[in-house]
């Protein structure tokens, strides 16, 4: 059981460590590098948590935002702002 | 056994770089693993960037028949006068840069079995994986009198391209005082609130250039996408103009005669100056000749992995994929693509996809500077994409025009970013 898990494991790591976190893929259809929309690969993580804090609160002007922000909770937030952060 | 590869599946999302003990045995499984993608538009071109994007010893064949891609979302706006077609074209060279390679060919035949597709000039492709997205195709005599030589007189123009310049050019010709109607067929169809924008579009040029015509929207259903903000919009924009008939009303249309360009309900006869027939669709051809599409004519998903429910190892994704809550949207295809594509590679190494959550957002213009949007957010629920409850919805009816032309901004860059990551 334990040695065929670290296969699997091995085998995740090793072709598909850059997959992102569930919702994260579907941001750059929006988001790449056109204005008036903002840029998100590479920025602060902290800086699009909180973004996505006040739209899912409601407390940020928003247009779309606030709608798609209610679908993830903070850690789910979280999880996709650390991998765009990581992106470059 | 499966719930404990899962689990480890979903860990190494967190947790990143573990050490490559099976490397060797991945080495191997990956370096001759081909995944095959029929259909270059927003899914197609998407998911073959993504898979290659994702692991480039994977051999990836993006096929597709047209050597140029012409762009249904602002097709609208040519169609009202206020864009060049040019906006809407996109090649493949920056894709097949990339190191996909790309194939311009019909696919006339997938062997599920023995894993192939068989392309209009003979050659067979292999494939480990194959990822569908095929789009729609137009069902000729759905509607009596519609087929495919009065789609010459009547227009869809839904799909891009030679069609829309045709329904651009008749309605340049219609003199001031015509009658512009559109027909509008029941759900599922490929993007839910296009005609209503199209109408729109029309209705801006008219008022413009035709200010005495008319315009009779003429739909099969009792609702429809954004209806409260398209309706608003047309009573302050175009009030005794445009003309919406909904299927209670009798705005089923049950035949048309091309020769005429009439449009019969079943309580009247509605002569149009320029006629345009949304028809019903189905599914992209190769979808039914591989096996993937249902009696529905579309084609029934895993909303995890995008594998087909009737046939292993065949994708389905975009306008052809029966996706639950998730639009028929260029939008949606993109982001389902990319789902789709990660998916794929993971299936190829072994592990097991996590369960993925999905995206849309669609904008519609009703002028040129006055845009409206609904957007999801979905996850698989038994089986099904399923909105996200407390999440997603339409921009407020009581908007103020700056907010209406932001959006209408964003529409444009959002058409710009997407063309790009498909494309560019």
């Amino acid at each position: 059981m334990i040695g065929r898990a670290l296969i699997g494991l091995a085998a995740v790591v090793v072709t598909v460590a850059a997959t992102p976190p569930p919702g994260a893929s579907s941001c750059s259809g929006c988001h790449g590098d056109v204005a008036p929309l903002p840029v998100i690969s590479g920025r602060d993580a902290a800086s699009i948590v909180k973004a996505l804090d006040e739209y899912r609160a409601g407390t940020r002007p928003a247009t779309v935002m606030d709608r798609i922000a209610k679908g993830f909770s903070r850690d789910e937030a979280e999880a996709i702002a650390k991998w765009w952060a990581a992106q470059k | 056994m499966v719930g404990c590869t899962e689990m480890i599946a979903r860990r190494n999302l967190l947790y990143g770089s573990v050490a490559a003990l099976a490397m060797p045995f991945v080495a191997r499984a990956q370096s001759s693993a081909r995944v095959v993608v029929v259909g270059g538009g927003f899914g197609g071109a998407t998911a073959a960037r993504f898979v290659h994007r994702a692991d480039p010893r994977i051999d990836v064949v993006l096929v597709e028949a047209n050597p140029v891609f012409v762009a249904c979302p602002f097709s609208n706006e040519v169609i009202g006068g206020f864009r060049d077609i040019a906006a809407q074209r996109f090649d493949y060279r920056a894709i097949a840069a990339d190191g996909v390679r790309v194939v311009h060919a019909q696919a006339t035949a997938v062997d599920a079995d023995a894993r192939r597709v068989t392309l209009g000039d003979s050659n067979v492709l292999p494939y480990d994986r194959l990822i569908l997205s095929p789009g729609i195709d137009i069902i000729w005599d759905a509607l009596p009198g519609y087929d495919e030589a009065a789609g010459e007189r009547l227009p869809h123009a839904w799909q891009a391209g030679a069609q829309t310049l045709l329904l651009r050019r008749q309605l340049e010709a219609m003199a001031d005082g015509g009658v512009v109607v559109i027909s509008v067929p029941a759900n599922p169809y490929r993007c839910p609130p296009g005609p209503y924008e199209r109408a729109s579009l029309i209705g801006a040029w008219l008022k413009a250039n035709r200010p005495r015509s008319k315009l009779l929207l003429l739909d099969a259903k009792d609702a429809f996408s954004k209806q409260k903000l398209f309706q608003a919009a047309w009573t302050q924009l175009y009030p005794g103009l445009l003309e919406w008939v909904s299927l209670s009303d009798g705005g089923k249309v049950i035949r048309v005669d091309a020769a005429t360009l009439t449009f019969e309900t079943d309580f009247a006869s509605h002569k149009a100056d320029v006629g345009n027939v949304i028809p019903p669709q189905r599914a992209g051809a190769i979808a039914a000749l591989a096996g993937v599409a249902d009696r529905t004519g579309w084609c029934p998903i895993d909303p995890v992995t995008f594998e087909s429910r009737l046939r292993p190892g065949i994708h389905v994704i975009g306008d052809a994929a029966i996706a639950g809550a998730m639009p028929k949207s260029a939008f949606a295809a993109n982001a389902q693509a990319k789902v789709c594509a990660d998916a794929v590679v993971q299936l190829l190494a072994g592990a097991t996809p996590g369960e993925p959550r999905l995206i849309n957002t669609c904008y519609s213009l009703v002028a040129p500077r006055y845009a409206i949007s609904v957007a999801g957010v979905y996850r698989p629920v038994n089986g099904q994409l399923t909105d996200i409850e407390g999440a997603g919805g339409t921009s407020p009816l009581n908007a103020s025009a700056e907010q209406r032309a932001v959006e209408a901004d964003f529409a444009n860059a959002w058409f710009r970013t997407i063309t790009r990551e498909a494309f560019g």
